[in-house]
Formats: structure tokens, C-alpha cells, sequence
């Protein structure tokens, strides 16, 4: 009779859905689930960090040309911001596990504006590299692969300002990739907060807003590994 | 009928562990340290180490990230599982390409 109750009873919590004895089930169910698609985005990203190792094995010089070519402080000031935006998550998951509305809200809203953040300084570290691949000038510059790659900002010649293109596409498709986790995350972040807002989570029922942090940290993560291996390659 | 029964037994218990947010504060200010020191050792040279250096911090701020950040701490064994089993076939694809790869004359391809 209890069984009853707790799958058709009157007080069974409205987020609860009938498929699950409780509440504490369906959380663990639905962690579970985003545990298993973040152990798949490992493994997405892990086959462009196999493909990095191999290359940098192959060609450490031309690797290291690229990496000092690249501003390592623009990437330490963006480590610092997307480290801050995992800690308003982090807050904003804590808020949410406390009954702190209005916190979750300005919590994650704050994790939006961070993100953005460091993606208007991803902005500008892409185009001061595209940009010069454009007109018809000497595209001095140029750092997208192909015809219009320019190495010689990068003191290589020969072979090895062609292995730099290699370095230059696992740069842009690493970070591009990266990249476009946040520009998915933002809106759902964006959608959580409205959510919340709205007040449909409580300290009973907020897994939609811890399941965010876990994306979010996760592509926090990824970053903190992209760093260190893109930026900082070699002595500076 | 069901009015009359008790409301659930099971007690709504505080789902999860709630963690102090002098934790996630704790946290964020080794990870800004970590990141301070990763720069730092970037500029001293450990020859063939340098890769192992840097990957060590990294791995330590992942680590925390995981742990505390996404509650991996207090989390259940079976997503303990996912998160190993995950990094498992990560370190099988590294390993067994680059087994194959450092084993071969490179370039693979000849010229000409």
C-alpha cells in the first residue's frame, strides 16, 4: 500500500515522475545519465588530445614555435575567468541545494557573464589570427592553415613551418571545440535561470541546475588541460 | 485510501551532500594557485619532463575540479565507476596509438 502511495499518492513531490520510487532515485537515475554522456565527452575530446600527442611527438619544434607565438597571458587571464565561472556554478548549485532563490539566479547568471567573457577574448585571439588571411595583400600573419599560412612570424622554415600547421589546426579545432561547448552551455544555462526564477527548484528538487554544473565543470576541465598545452609549450 | 496512509516513511533527507561554499572557495583559490604555478614551471626547463610537469598540475586542478566541484566526493560508486571507466579507455586510446605510432618510421607515408 505504500508502494502506492509513493507512485500515485497525493503527496508524491509534482517533479517526481512516476517511473520512480523517490525523488533521491530519480536524481541518482538522472547524475547517473549526465555521468555517462560526460565519460562519452571525454572520450570525444580524447581522440583530438591522442591526435595532439602524436603530432607533438613527431614535431616538437614546430610545436613549440606555435605555442610561443601564442599569448599565454590571454590564456592565463581566460583560465582565471572560466576557474571564477565554475565557482559562481558551484555557488549556484549550492543556492539551489539551500533554498537560496534569488542566489541561484544571480549565480548563474554571473557564470553566463563569465563565460562570455572569455568568449569575446576568444573573439579577438581568433581574429588577430584570420584576420590577415583576408584581401589581397601578403597575408603576413595568417595563422589558419592552408595556402594563405604564414610561418614566418614563427622563425621556422622548410618542413617545419609546415608541421606549424599542423599545431595551428589542432589549436583552432581544440579550442573551437571547446568553444562551442559554452555557446550550447550559455543558453541552457540561460533556460535554468529562467527556470529558477520562476521558482521550480527547491532543496528537494534541483537536479536541472546541478546537471548544468556538471557540463559546466566539465568544460572548465577541458580548458584546464587545453592551457598548459597549447599556450605554454617551451620557456617563455 | 491513500489519504489516510502516512506520507512517505522515507525521510526527505537532504539530498546529496551539501558541501560549505568555503569549500568551493577553498577550492577556486587552489586552482587560481595552480594556475599561477603552471606558468611558473612552464618557465623552467625539466628537459624531457616538461610534458609530465605540466600535465601533473593539470591533472591535480582536474582532480579537485572533479572531487569538489562536481561532488564526485560524495557521489555514488556507480558514477565513481563512470568517471574510471572513462578515463580508462582514455589512457587505452593513448597508450595503444601511440604504441603503434612511436613504433613506426615516420613519416608514414614516403616521399615522392
Amino acid at each position: 500500500m505504500s508502494e502506492l502511495a509513493a507512485h500515485g499518492g497525493a503527496e508524491h513531490h509534482p517533479a517526481l515522475q512516476h517511473h520512480f520510487t523517490s525523488l533521491e532515485q530519480q536524481r541518482a537515475a538522472s547524475s547517473l545519465g549526465m555521468w555517462v554522456f560526460i565519460a562519452q565527452e571525454v572520450l570525444f575530446f580524447g581522440g583530438l588530445f591522442a591526435t595532439y600527442t602524436v603530432y607533438r611527438t613527431q614535431y616538437p619544434d614546430a610545436f613549440s614555435a606555435g605555442s610561443h607565438h601564442l599569448s599565454w597571458k590571454i590564456g592565463f587571464f581566460n583560465t582565471l575567468v572560466l576557474i571564477g565561472s565554475s565557482l559562481t556554478m558551484a555557488m549556484g548549485v549550492y543556492s539551489a541545494a539551500t533554498g537560496k532563490k534569488n542566489r541561484v539566479v544571480g549565480f548563474i547568471l554571473a557564470t553566463i557573464l563569465l563565460g562570455s567573457v572569455f568568449l569575446g577574448v576568444k573573439y579577438f585571439e581568433y581574429g588577430d589570427k584570420i584576420r590577415p588571411c583576408f584581401g589581397d595583400g601578403s597575408h603576413a600573419g595568417c595563422l589558419v592553415p592552408g595556402e594563405r599560412f604564414d610561418a614566418s612570424a614563427l622563425h621556422l622554415a622548410g618542413p617545419a613551418a609546415g608541421h606549424a600547421q599542423i599545431f595551428f589546426s589542432l589549436y583552432f579545432g581544440m579550442t573551437g571545440l571547446h568553444a562551442l561547448h559554452m555557446i550550447i552551455g550559455i543558453p541552457i544555462l540561460l533556460l535554468i535561470a529562467y527556470w529558477s526564477w520562476r521558482g521550480r527548484y527547491s532543496p528537494e528538487y534541483h537536479t536541472p541546475v546541478e546537471l548544468v554544473g556538471l557540463y559546466w565543470h566539465f568544460v572548465d576541465i577541458v580548458w584546464i588541460f587545453l592551457f598548459p598545452l597549447l599556450y605554454l609549450i617551451g620557456s617563455h | 485510501m491513500s489519504e489516510q496512509l502516512a506520507p512517505e516513511s522515507q525521510p526527505t533527507h537532504p539530498r546529496g551532500h551539501v558541501v560549505s561554499w568555503k569549500v568551493y572557495l577553498a577550492v577556486f583559490l587552489a586552482l587560481c594557485a595552480l594556475t599561477v604555478i603552471t606558468v611558473q614551471v612552464a618557465g623552467h626547463d625539466f628537459g624531457p619532463f616538461n610534458l609530465v610537469v605540466a600535465l601533473g598540475v593539470a591533472i591535480t586542478k582536474a582532480t579537485l575540479v572533479v572531487l569538489y566541484f562536481m561532488h564526485a566526493r560524495y557521489s555514488e560508486r556507480l558514477t565513481h565507476l563512470v568517471i574510471a571507466s572513462s578515463l580508462a579507455f582514455f589512457v587505452i586510446l593513448v597508450f595503444l596509438l601511440l604504441a603503434d605510432y612511436l613504433s613506426r618510421p615516420w613519416p608514414l607515408v614516403a616521399a615522392g
